[in-house]
C-alpha cells in the first residue's frame, strides 16, 4: 500500500480543473464576453468624449474585471458539491488547503488570466495611454489573485446553502475595496504621473499574505459549510 | 461472516454514538464494532440516518455524543485520511471526464495499490470497451461499476458504501459481492447499506440495525 | 472545554443558566438605559450650549457619535462570540454572535443616517465620501453580509457558525478598510472637513455624550439579552428546561 505523494496529486488536480475548463471552453469566453459588453456599455451612457473616458478608463476596466470575476466566482465549487467529488477531495490523505489552492489557481488560470490579456483592448477601447498600460497590467496581475482568494473563502461558506450569486457579491463587497482602491490609485496615480510604486506594494503584501493564509481559510471554510 | 474472524483485530468501534440535528436526534445511541476481515449491512429505514453514520464514519460529520475508536484509539479526522474510502449517492465522477481519467484523478489523489495495474481494472468492473467514454453518455448503472473502480484501484482499509447496490443489474450486485469478498479476504472491513432485501454474499454478513 | 475557563462562566454558558440569568438582568438594564438616553438627551438637547461655528447642528452628535461606537463595539463582540462559538462550539456564544449583528447594523444604519442628516448644513449635501462615513457604510455591507450568510443556510447552527467565520474575516477587514480608505480620501479630496478634531469639547457637552454612551451599551445589552433569551427557547424547545418554562408559563 502507498499513499499518493503530494506532487502528482497536487498535479492531478490542477490538470483535471484546466482539462474540464477545456472541454468548456465556451464558458471560459463568457466573463471576457461580459467585460466587452460592460465597457462598450460607457462611452453610449457617457457621450463619447475623449478626455472624460480618458480620466475613468482605468477605474472603468478594473471594476469590469471584478464583476466579470464575480460572475465566475459562484462556479469555483458548484460542480464539485454536485456531484460529489469535493467530498471526495475533502477525504483525499492530501493537505486539503494545498488542494484547494490548486483549484483557486486553475480558477484564476481561466477566468482572471483571459480578462487580463483582454484588459489592454478594453483600456484602449476608452483611451487610456499607453503608457499607463504596464501598470494597469501589473495592478490586474496583483488584483485578480487577491480577489480569487479571497472569493474562494467566501464561496467556500456558501457551499452548504443553496446557491445565491447576490449574496456573494454582498459578502465580497467590503472585501475588494481595498484592493479596488490601491489598484484604481496606482493606476491613477500612474495616469497624472505621480508615483505609483507604493499602492502596487502594499497590493503585493497583501497578496503574498494571502497566498499562505487564504487557501488555510478557504478550508476551513469549507469544513464549516459542509458539515451538515 | 465466519467464526474465526471474531478473533480478528478489531478496526472501527462505536461506543453510545448519537448524532443530533438541529438538537434532533438523527439517530442513536449506537454500538458496534467492525473487525478486520468483517462486512457489516446497515440496515434501517428511511430517514434513520443511516447516510448519516456513513458521513460521521468518513469524518464529513462531526461527533456529537459517544465514542469512536479507530484500532483501539481514539478516531482523528486527519489522522485516517485515505485509509476510508466513501462511496456516496454523489459518485465523485465528472461528468465530462471518462471513467478512465476519473478514475486516474483518484489514484492521483488517494494513491493506488501497488499491485493493481489501471488498465486491468476495466475488465473486471465490466466496463471495458466504454472506459475511454465521457462518463455523462454512460448509463446509470454503468456510471455505478465507473465509480466501483475506485474500489479495485484505492489502497483503502474501510469501505464505507452507501447503497451500493443500487441501478445495478444482477452481474452488477454480484461484482459489488464479490468485491466485498476479496476486500474482506484481504484483512479489509466495510460498512454497507442497503434499504432493500439484497442476497448477501455467501453466508449471512453482520447487520447493525438504525433506529431513531 | 478548555480548563483554564472559569467554573461561573462555563455554567453561565449552559442555555438554562443563561436564560434565568438574561431574564433578570434585562429589565434593569433596559430601565437604566431609558433613565439615562433621557438624561444624556436633555443634557445635550437642552443644557449644552449651542456651538459657536455650527450652531445648534451639532447637537445631532450626541445620537451620532455613541451610535458609531456602538456600531464599532457590537462588531467586536460579534467577532469574539464567534471565536468562542467555532473554537468551543459553545451554543451561546453562536447565539450572542449572530443576535449581535443585526443590532449592530442597526446602529450603523443610524450613524449613516445621522451623519447624513448633519453633512446637510455642514457640506451643503446629504451623503459625502468622507473617510469615516465611507468606512461606515462599508462595515454596514460586513453586517449585512453575516445577516444574509447566517438566513441562507437551513441548519440554524451551520449558518450561525458559517456567519461567524465571516465575521472573523471581517474583523481583520475592518481596519484595512480604514486605512485603505483613508489613504484614499487623502489621494482624491486633499483635505478633508473633520468632524471631532481633537477633543476640546467642554464639560458640558462631554458629558451627555458619555452618558449617552452607557445609555447604548445598555441598551444593547438589554436588547441583545431579550434576542438571545427567544432564541434559546426556539434552540432548545425539545429539552426539559423550556417544557418547565412552558408549563409554567401555561398555569399562570
Amino acid at each position: 500500500m502507498s499513499h499518493a505523494p503530494l506532487g502528482p496529486a497536487c498535479a492531478a488536480l490542477l490538470r483535471r480543473d484546466l482539462t474540464l475548463a477545456w472541454r468548456r471552453r465556451g464558458d471560459i469566453a463568457m466573463p471576457v464576453l461580459y467585460a466587452l459588453i460592460v465597457v462598450t456599455l460607457f462611452p453610449f451612457s457617457l457621450g463619447p468624449e475623449d478626455a472624460l473616458l480618458q480620466r475613468i478608463a482605468g477605474g472603468v476596466v478594473l471594476v469590469t474585471v471584478l464583476l466579470a470575476m464575480l460572475l465566475a466566482l459562484d462556479a469555483m465549487f458548484r460542480s464539485d458539491i454536485e456531484d460529489g467529488s469535493l467530498e471526495q477531495l475533502v477525504l483525499a490523505p492530501q493537505p486539503l488547503a494545498l488542494m484547494l489552492g490548486m483549484k483557486i489557481l486553475a480558477h484564476w488560470l481561466t477566468t482572471a488570466l483571459p480578462l487580463i490579456v483582454i484588459a489592454p483592448l478594453l483600456a484602449g477601447m476608452l483611451h487610456l495611454p499607453t503608457a499607463v498600460m504596464p501598470v494597469l497590467l501589473l495592478a490586474l496581475l496583483l488584483a485578480t489573485p487577491l480577489l480569487s482568494l479571497l472569493g474562494a473563502i467566501l464561496v467556500a461558506l456558501t457551499a452548504g446553502t443553496r446557491r445565491s450569486g447576490m449574496l456573494l457579491a454582498l459578502m465580497l463587497l467590503p472585501l475588494c475595496v481595498p484592493v479596488v482602491i490601491f489598484a484604481a490609485g496606482a493606476i491613477a496615480a500612474a495616469q497624472q504621473g505621480l508615483p505609483w510604486l507604493a499602492p502596487i506594494a502594499w497590493l503585493g503584501a497583501a497578496l503574498a499574505l494571502a497566498l499562505v493564509l487564504a487557501p488555510l481559510a478557504c478550508a476551513a471554510a469549507l469544513r464549516i459549510a459542509l458539515d451538515a | 461472516m465466519t467464526a474465526s474472524s471474531t478473533q480478528a483485530p478489531l478496526l472501527l468501534e462505536a461506543r453510545a454514538l448519537s448524532f443530533y440535528r438541529q438538537d434532533e436526534p438523527v439517530f442513536g445511541p449506537l454500538d458496534f464494532r467492525l473487525r478486520e476481515g468483517e462486512v457489516a449491512l446497515v440496515e434501517g429505514d428511511n430517514g434513520s440516518g443511516k447516510t448519516t453514520l456513513l458521513r460521521i464514519l468518513a469524518g464529513l460529520l462531526h461527533v456529537d455524543e459517544g465514542e469512536l475508536l479507530w484500532r483501539g484509539e481514539r478516531w482523528q479526522r486527519d489522522a485516517h485520511l485515505g485509509d476510508i474510502v466513501f462511496l456516496a449517492h454523489h459518485l465523485g465522477l465528472k461528468a465530462d471526464l471518462s471513467a478512465r481519467e476519473n478514475l486516474a484523478i483518484a489514484a492521483g489523489l488517494y494513491g493506488a495499490r501497488d499491485n493493481m495495474a489501471a488498465d486491468g481494472v476495466w475488465v473486471d468492473i465490466g466496463l471495458s470497451g466504454y472506459e475511454d467514454e465521457p462518463v455523462r453518455r454512460l448509463s446509470a448503472g454503468q456510471k455505478k461499476r465507473a465509480a466501483l473502480a475506485r474500489l479495485l484501484l484505492l489502497p483503502a482499509t474501510l469501505w464505507l458504501l452507501d447503497e451500493p447496490y443500487a441501478n445495478l443489474d444482477r452481474v452488477g450486485i454480484e461484482l459489488v459481492n464479490r468485491l466485498l469478498e476479496q476486500h474482506a479476504a484481504r484483512g479489509g472491513g466495510a460498512l454497507v447499506t442497503s434499504h432493500g432485501a439484497v442476497s448477501f454474499l455467501g453466508g449471512e454478513p453482520r447487520r447493525i440495525r438504525m433506529h431513531a | 472545554m478548555a480548563n483554564w475557563i472559569p467554573l461561573w462562566l462555563h455554567k453561565l454558558g449552559s442555555p438554562p443558566m443563561f436564560y434565568r440569568f438574561a431574564g433578570t438582568l434585562r429589565p434593569w438594564a433596559m430601565a437604566f438605559a431609558v433613565l439615562l438616553g433621557a438624561t444624556a438627551l436633555y443634557g445635550g438637547l437642552v443644557l449644552a450650549p449651542a456651538d459657536y461655528q455650527q450652531g445648534d447642528a451639532y447637537r445631532i452628535i450626541f445620537i451620532h457619535v455613541p451610535s458609531a461606537w456602538m456600531s464599532l463595539f457590537i462588531y467586536a463582540v460579534m467577532a469574539v462570540a464567534s471565536i468562542i462559538a467555532l473554537v468551543w462550539r459553545l451554543k451561546l456564544a453562536e447565539v450572542v454572535a449572530m443576535e449581535s449583528a443585526p443590532i449592530g447594523a442597526a446602529f450603523t444604519f443610524i450613524t449613516l443616517v445621522t451623519g447624513s442628516l448633519w453633512g446637510k448644513p455642514m457640506w451643503g449635501t446629504w451623503w459625502t465620501w468622507d473617510a469615516r462615513l465611507t468606512s461606515e457604510l462599508v462595515l454596514l455591507f460586513l453586517y449585512l453580509g453575516v445577516i444574509g450568510l447566517y438566513h441562507s443556510f437551513e441548519d440554524r447552527r451551520q449558518g450561525a457558525r458559517a456567519a461567524a467565520f465571516l465575521a472573523i474575516i471581517g474583523i481583520i477587514n475592518v481596519p484595512i478598510v480604514h486605512f485603505s480608505v483613508n489613504w484614499w480620501n487623502t489621494l482624491h479630496q486633499g483635505s478633508t472637513v473633520r468632524i471631532l478634531g481633537p477633543s476640546k469639547m467642554s464639560g458640558d457637552m462631554l458629558w451627555p455624550l458619555l452618558t449617552m454612551m452607557g445609555a447604548t451599551k445598555l441598551y444593547y445589552i438589554a436588547s441583545l439579552f431579550g434576542r438571545v433569551r427567544t432564541d434559546l427557547l426556539a434552540m432548545e424547545s425539545g429539552k426539559d428546561w423550556v417544557r418547565q418554562i412552558a408549563e409554567q408559563e401555561a398555569r399562570k
